[in-house]
């Protein structure tokens, strides 16, 4: 990452960025629901990747509410297909402009359902074959788009429609793929998790992703305040929680190795990331069994902390604490 | 110059001569030749292309979609299990009128498990929105391939040449491979008007409302119209370079003034002519070889049926509970017509059995004994598990 230089003391960081808008890959005026987390996340990932990209697409809410013809928020050249084939789609793109001697970059967009699950295969595929396509998995934890039902990417515990919480079941009653873990099983240059809580690290890390050669993947969690049942204005303290829990432990890996992570400064119990979403609030029941399950999901959360060593020894700029926090006296930049 | 060549590799190098920029595959009997030799010519060098050994027939579809989306020529070839496999990316290739070729092995398709020949995987996908263009023997296998990619670039539809497995793709037959300069001059440089591209953003593949998908669909339905003229176009000019056509939408051939006629497709038409060259047939039969089967050539097939009393429509494939597929598409060109012929509809040789010159006599005799409008002509009654009387499929 190139150091930006310090600037005086009489520049006013926030005038600045209002004369100089990013570049934007998505207009407004799409059909995202309030709150959305993969349209702010999509959003953040382009400003960062810029306009020489094409973007592959897969079947999901980000294509449903960006393109309904004649109508496109898209500013990118972009290409939807299927909802299990865009990374061979991507890698279809990449190795036409190799051919052709282009140097446009290849991005493939998919949820978690296009991602860890009805995608996988053609993922791994792509990832084997060494594509140059950096792959972004907005990562909401459930099939948003049919009306909530649980992925392999939904968490333990959680309530969809297809793991209700009732008399006898609590919710999701397995874990959370780890998916990092296999991609980088691959053994590719980069693999990444990010949060839209973070954009400031979500942006490094995209460009960090587009500065390698060979394929490249970037986990994003992203919330969705209808699926996961939260108010909409919650996005964003909703998805710190989501890392400062140790939940989703935002890492960087490189050729299978983690090779850096997000510390938690101030660790947050499961329990305070719960409350605020339908999905865990049965969790949060005065039973034996919803409690055995809260503490499952601690456990989880503690198990990643330990693993990653998620732990800070001292507060940072660029821990769970410290990182974007400039409209709050931080450091963009560290 | 004419070579002894194996279909496959026939195939191949005519793949070659169009300067393909992408190809994507993956293998499955009996295509696996194709492909093979088309990574040989990579590697020796003898043609400049990316070859993409993905994990599957849905990858392989889905990469040439994306490359020809992203501008360069791409082909791709699968069979049977394969074609199935890679259904819903062939519905979006032709849906988003990528233009593509593939060709398809023809393999029948799983179960019972058969790795040999007929026509079920291409007709399972005969709605997809492919251009469908049968191929009789090698020499139009090879002449086919070629003008494919003219066909589907200036339709923007994709192409699916259809080869029969092992009785095509694996045969040996004296193939006169055209000039590199003669394709050149027959296929210009691949030019995607859709063309991805940073410098002019599109946005393809969008969500479509009810207020406008029939439109969309109608113009999809629309260009198989002019799909026809361009098949046929594509015929000629290949013609005028190398002096042999391939048969354009329908081809006519036998006696033509006789008033039974066998309408076949695929390798069975030169068992077919064989068997007429040298008597077998036993009486006068006009002889009827289509070659596209989409576009259907409706009024093709009206005008070569013209003064027929009875025609034999050779079916490979089957669907269950109803019959032979390409047989209903024939009576429904005729009907309405003045005077149609009586439509027979046999289906033959499914799984690779193997369809010999004299059976054609027999469906010609049996034209006298008011045969039911559909049934399995070689179906060996002896072999079925049932009472004999309970099992013969009737109309």
């Amino acid at each position: 990452m190139t150091p930006i230089p310090s600037l005086p003391s009489s520049v006013d960081m926030t005038a600045l960025r209002k004369v100089q808008p990013r570049f934007s890959g998505i207009e407004s005026g799409h059909g995202a629901c309030q709150g959305c987390g993969q349209a702010l996340a999509a959003r953040l990932v382009l400003e960062a990747a810029g306009p020489d990209v094409i973007v592959a697409n897969a079947t999901g809410c980000l294509e449903i509410f960006t393109t309904p013809w004649p109508q496109s928020a898209w500013t990118v050249p972009w290409i939807h297909s299927l909802f299990e084939n865009v990374a061979a789609v991507a890698a279809g793109i990449e190795v036409a402009l190799r051919a052709q001697g282009r140097t446009t970059r290849v991005l493939a967009f998919a949820g978690d359902g296009g991602t860890f699950d009805i995608g996988f295969q053609a993922l791994s595929g792509m990832l084997e074959r060494n594509h140059d396509v950096f792959f972004v998995c907005f990562d909401n934890e459930a099939y948003m788009n049919t009306g909530i039902q649980r992925s392999g990417s939904t968490p333990h515990g959680a309530w969809t429609n297809t793991s209700p919480a009732g008399r006898v079941r609590q919710g999701k009653r397995h874990f959370k793929k780890d998916l990092l873990a296999i991609i980088s099983a691959h053994g590719i240059p980069y693999a990444a998790t990010a949060s839209v809580a973070y954009p400031s690290d979500l942006r490094a890390k995209v460009r960090r992703a587009l500065d390698v050669s060979g394929p490249s993947f970037l986990l994003l969690h992203s919330p969705c305040p209808l699926g996961w049942g939260h108010d909409s204005a919650l996005t964003i303290s909703v998805d710190r929680l989501a890392v400062e829990t140790g939940l989703f432990p935002i890492l960087e890996m490189e050729r299978g190795q983690v090779v850096s992570s997000m510390k938690i400064r101030n660790p947050r119990p499961v329990r305070e990331y719960a409350l605020p979403q339908f999905r865990f609030r049965h969790l949060l029941m005065d039973t034996p069994e919803a409690r055995e399950e809260l503490e499952h999901l601690q456990a989880l959360a503690d198990a990643n902390i330990e693993r990653y060593g998620l732990l800070s020894e001292a507060p940072g700029p660029r821990d769970s604490g410290g990182a974007d926090t400039i409209r709050r006296g931080g450091s963009r930049w560290g | 110059m004419r070579d002894a060549l194996e279909g496959s590799q026939a195939i191949a190098r005519a793949v070659a001569l169009c300067r393909p920029q992408v190809v994507a595959a993956y293998p499955i009997t009996p295509q696996t030749h194709i492909v093979e030799a088309l990574a040989r010519l990579i590697a020796d060098g003898l043609l400049e292309a990316e070859l993409v050994s993905v994990e599957s027939e849905f990858s392989a579809a889905s990469v040439v979609l994306g490359a020809a989306s992203a501008g360069s020529r791409s082909y791709t070839a699968s069979a049977s299990q394969g074609i199935l496999l890679m259904s819903e990316v062939l519905y979006n290739i032709s849906g988003l009128r990528v233009p593509v070729v593939l060709t398809c092995a023809n393999r029948a398709v799983s179960s019972p498990v058969s790795i040999w020949n007929d026509h079920q995987d291409s007709m399972a996908v005969r709605d997809s929105g492919w251009i469908q263009l049968y191929c009789a023997d090698n020499q139009e296998a090879v002449d086919t391939t070629i003008q494919a990619f003219r066909i589907s670039e200036r339709t923007e539809l994709p192409v699916m040449v259809c080869v029969d497995g092992f009785t095509l793709t694996h045969t040996l037959e004296p193939i006169d491979l055209p000039e590199a300069g003669l394709v050149d001059a027959f296929l210009p440089p691949f030019h995607f008007s859709r063309s991805l591209s940073a410098a002019r953003p599109l946005t393809q593949g969008t969500l479509v409302s009810p207020e406008f998908f029939t439109e969309i669909r109608s113009l999809q339905h629309g260009a198989f119209a002019l799909a026809e003229q361009e098949i046929l176009a594509a015929d000629h000019d290949f013609a005028n370079l190398v002096g042999r056509e391939s048969g354009g939408l329908l081809r006519v051939e036998g006696d033509r003034e006789a008033t039974v006629g066998i309408l076949a497709m695929g390798s069975v038409y030169g068992t077919l002519k064989d068997a007429h060259r040298s008597g077998l047939l036993g009486r006068p039969v006009r002889i009827l070889c289509l070659r596209a089967f989409r576009p259907f050539p409706a009024g093709a097939i009206r005008e070569a049926s013209e003064g027929l009393s009875d025609l034999i429509v050779l079916d490979r494939s089957l669907s269950p509970g109803s019959g032979g597929i390409v047989a209903h598409e024939i009576r429904s060109a005729l009907y309405g017509t003045g005077k149609p012929p009586r439509v027979v509809n046999f289906v033959v040789g499914l799984g690779g059995r193997n369809v010999p010159g004299g059976i054609f006599r027999e469906m010609l005799e049996a034209l006298e004994k008011n045969p039911p409008a559909f049934s399995f002509f070689d179906l060996d009654p002896g072999k079925l598990p049932l009472p004999k009387d309970s099992v013969l499929p009737t109309s």
